[in-house]
């Protein structure tokens, strides 16, 4: 999966079409298995990434190992009677809805009725609401919010203060869904071993009929991408609308997407190498990532594949996969917070950066750039307005190279793409900006043609699960063949001839 | 006769219908099996509650079950002074502790509107149903002193004649009303195991001790 980050409006229809078709029943109003957050900003549920609080994901030892920093095995049935890390409801927020009955009801009176907040857990009036869904939507610079941004810690005291001054306010949007990590913690962090990946595609899911409500696996995931039910007392998760996935349609969130931000695909990668991936220092976690990504065009790993049962549908999705081209081919995506060591599968193209200015007598000035002659309005990695440290923190586990690798070749397809329409780039400002984006004229086209025009085939490349073998993906054929009738619940006695 | 209803009518019954619906429930009802945590409702007093609640009831049950299934061995321990003493006072304040948890428990749900919005009948018949068990524990112990020893001769052989189907309740009809109440109690909490949440004591995870990390399950037969 790959969201473009530049083309988020932040509408939120991922999000609604998602909890419209997964999350309207009881005790799952408040989940949000699609979120789309403000950055700077704190999140949902609030301050997420602080994992010293919530204690999700693995850490790394002095020796190299990995452990989940939530437990150890025997940890994790000590503290099965109460989780000493787990987020409350107020961490997210109390559902609730409006006594619309009394307008119509509440006896004649001197004032108008009011419909009055009620919670949908207690049924209880609420009169005092402090957070909802999107409580910080759009509030970047707040003191509140944006101000407390576990990412900013990185920042120095100056670099934040420029961030809060009203006239270089700089935020974007972040849309978040669970990563189908290849290494989740969630999975790992569940004593009922209710919580599984699904070998053929990589979904994560949770046994609704395994899960006992011992809540770790809230806590394990560093995205806070499980969400417990407390009226079934079940965890439940995002399923990347596997039934939909499995009639050949992209999940809700990625089709209803207006900003056409989300790309779908399938990669191939060596399984073997996942611990030793999740287990290398900080600075290398993105290209350990994407060095386990296998290439599908090569022949040695296409008779890898195949002799591992793969079918050649599924490698032909692979060869056509739109994420294997932003993440492995031009790399401009990334995964978001790898130092979390869940192998996330989500990559983010990081959000052009404004440029930093300054009105000065009336006039928005961006600092130094008529000295330096450079258009005003185009993004440049030295004058961007959000620190570099900031987008390293989120994307790359603090390597600034990787980040700036990135922007580099994204500056240099604006500017190769604007030097073609607008012809107000020199030819060697051209080139010199391909140089540095490490990229060419060929490779500027294929990205602008499928980060700006490409079509709904290519942004969704979903492997068909044939018709024909569709059964496939539930039972093996082969164990019905003899069977008289139907059924799902009870086992059907077998003909023995 | 009614002393035979009570002691061999009604344990027999009660176990019969617990195996009978928990078996049920496992194989045919398997996503009702949960222990409804309600810690992202409530989270502070849960904590002051559960903790010793569970850490006290278990031990004392296991302390319970050794007696039951180790009656030789436990005679001897206890048979020195010393070692009665520390196990009486261990006992004691195991129960002390589970007590004081379960007054948490029930005050958390009479007193936080959240919790009470996941609150069933069941549930509170439950938590009433155990606390009277360990106050009757409780009781006992401290006014029939040397529970761990007169345990190994008056229950234990009771419920091992109930065991081998050779119900013989002399053991235990002369004994005074409230230690024959707690001994009652258990079997309906025994009864009231596979309909409420308690049957989540019978699915402790201890295979997370050993499982491996990571789960992947192939919906299709991989050759
Ligand atoms: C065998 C190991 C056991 C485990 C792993 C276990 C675990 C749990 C968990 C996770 C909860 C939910 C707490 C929450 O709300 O987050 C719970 C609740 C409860 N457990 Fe256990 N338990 C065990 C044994 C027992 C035993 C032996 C009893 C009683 C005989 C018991 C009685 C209860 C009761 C009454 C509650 C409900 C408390 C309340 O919320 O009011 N448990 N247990
Ligand atoms: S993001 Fe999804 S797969 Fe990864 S740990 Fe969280 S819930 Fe599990
Ligand atoms: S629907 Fe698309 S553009 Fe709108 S908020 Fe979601 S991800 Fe962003």
């Amino acid at each position: 999966m790959v969201f473009h980050l530049d083309k988020c409006i932040g509408c939120h229809t991922c999000s609604v079409a998602c909890k419209n078709i997964w999350t309207d029943r009881k005790g799952t109003e408040y989940m949000w298995w699609n979120n789309v957050e403000t950055k700077p900003g704190t999140g949902y549920p609030t301050l997420w990434e602080d994992q010293e609080k919530y204690k999700g994901g693995w850490d790394r030892e002095e020796d190299g190992k990995i452990h989940l920093r939530l437990h150890g095995r025997k940890g994790g049935l000590g503290n099965i009677f109460y989780n000493p890390a787990l987020p409350t409801i107020d961490d997210y927020y109390e559902p609730w809805t409006y006594d619309y009955e009394n307008l119509f009801n509440a006896p004649e009176g001197d004032d108008q009725p009011t419909a009055r907040a009620v919670s949908m857990i207690t049924g209880k009036p609420m009169d005092n609401i402090e957070a909802g869904p999107n409580w910080d939507d759009d509030l970047g610079g707040s003191p509140l919010y944006a101000r407390n941004d576990p990412n900013l810690d990185e920042l120095t005291e100056d670099e934040r203060e420029q961030l809060n001054e009203i006239e270089r306010v700089v935020f974007f949007y972040l849309p978040r869904i669970c990563n189908h990590c290849l290494n989740p913690g969630c999975v790992a962090a569940c004593p009922a071993g209710a919580i599984y990946k699904r070998g053929e595609d990589g979904i994560v899911l949770i046994s609704q009929e395994k899960c006992r409500a011992w809540r770790m696996c809230i806590s394990g995931c560093p995205y806070k991408k499980t969400y417990y039910n407390w009226s079934s007392g079940k965890s439940e998760k995002c399923i990347l609308c596997f039934p939909r996935l499995e009639s050949g349609q992209p999940p809700a969130c990625f089709h209803s997407c207006v900003g056409r931000i989300r790309y779908l695909g399938v990669l191939l990668y060596d399984a073997d190498q996942i611990e030793k991936c999740a287990s290398v220092p900080n600075e290398e976690l993105v290209a350990a990532q994407r060095d386990m990504i296998q290439d599908p065009f090569d022949p040695e790993v296409i008779k890898a594949a195949k002799a591992n049962g793969i079918s050649d549908a599924m490698i032909a999705s692979a060869q056509n996969s739109p994420v294997y081209k932003f993440v492995k081919k031009w790399q401009i995506a990334l995964p978001l917070h790898p130092d979390f060591r869940t192998l996330p599968m989500l990559y983010y193209v990081p959000p052009m950066l404004p440029v930093l200015a300054k009105t000065k007598d009336g006039n928005y000035d961006v600092d130094g750039l008529e000295k330096e002659n450079l258009p005003a309005m185009l993004s440049s990695l030295e004058k961007a307005r959000m620190p570099i440290k900031y987008m390293a923190s989120l994307f790359s586990a603090g390597n600034i190279k990787e980040v700036e690798d990135v922007y580099r070749k994204l500056i240099a397809v604006r500017i190769f793409k604007r030097a073609q329409k607008v012809k107000d780039y020199q030819k060697s400002e051209v080139d010199a900006a391909l140089a540095q984006g490490n990229t060419t004229a060929d490779e500027v086209e294929a990205i602008f043609r499928l980060t700006a025009l490409p079509t709904y085939e290519e942004r969704f490349v979903v492997p068909p699960l044939g018709r024909e073998v569709a059964v496939e993906a539930w039972e093996v054929p082969l164990d019905r063949k003899r069977e008289a009738g139907f059924g799902v619940r009870n086992k059907i006695a077998k003909r023995k001839f | 006769m009614f002393d035979n209803a009570l002691f061999i009518g009604f344990p027999y019954m009660a176990i019969a219908i617990a195996i009978a619906v928990t078996i049920y429930r496992f194989f045919f009802d398997p996503y009702s099996v949960s222990s409804q945590s309600s810690q992202f409702l409530e989270n502070r007093k849960l904590f002051f509650g559960s903790v010793p609640w569970h850490y006290g009831v278990i031990i004392i049950l296991l302390g319970h079950l050794t007696a039951l299934l180790f009656p030789g061995a436990w005679g001897l321990f206890t048979a020195n002074q010393t070692r009665l003493y520390i196990i009486e006072i261990i006992g004691l304040a195991l129960a002390l502790m589970a007590t004081i948890g379960l007054i948490f428990l029930l005050y958390r749900r009479m007193s936080n509107a959240r919790a009470q919005a996941v609150t069933s009948e069941l549930d509170w018949i439950l938590l009433i149903v155990l606390f009277l068990q360990v106050g009757l524990g409780f009781w006992v112990a401290y006014y029939y002193r040397w529970g761990s020893d007169w345990y190994l001769h008056t229950a234990v052989p009771w419920l091992v004649s109930l065991l081998k189907f050779q119900p013989d309740i002399t053991y235990v009809t002369a004994l005074p009303f409230w230690v024959k109440f707690h001994f009652l109690n258990g079997f309906v909490i025994a009864l009231l195991l596979p309909f409420t949440r308690l049957v989540h004591l019978l699915v402790y995870p201890l295979s997370y001790l050993w499982r491996e990390h990571q789960v992947v399950i192939w919906n299709k037969a991989r050759h």
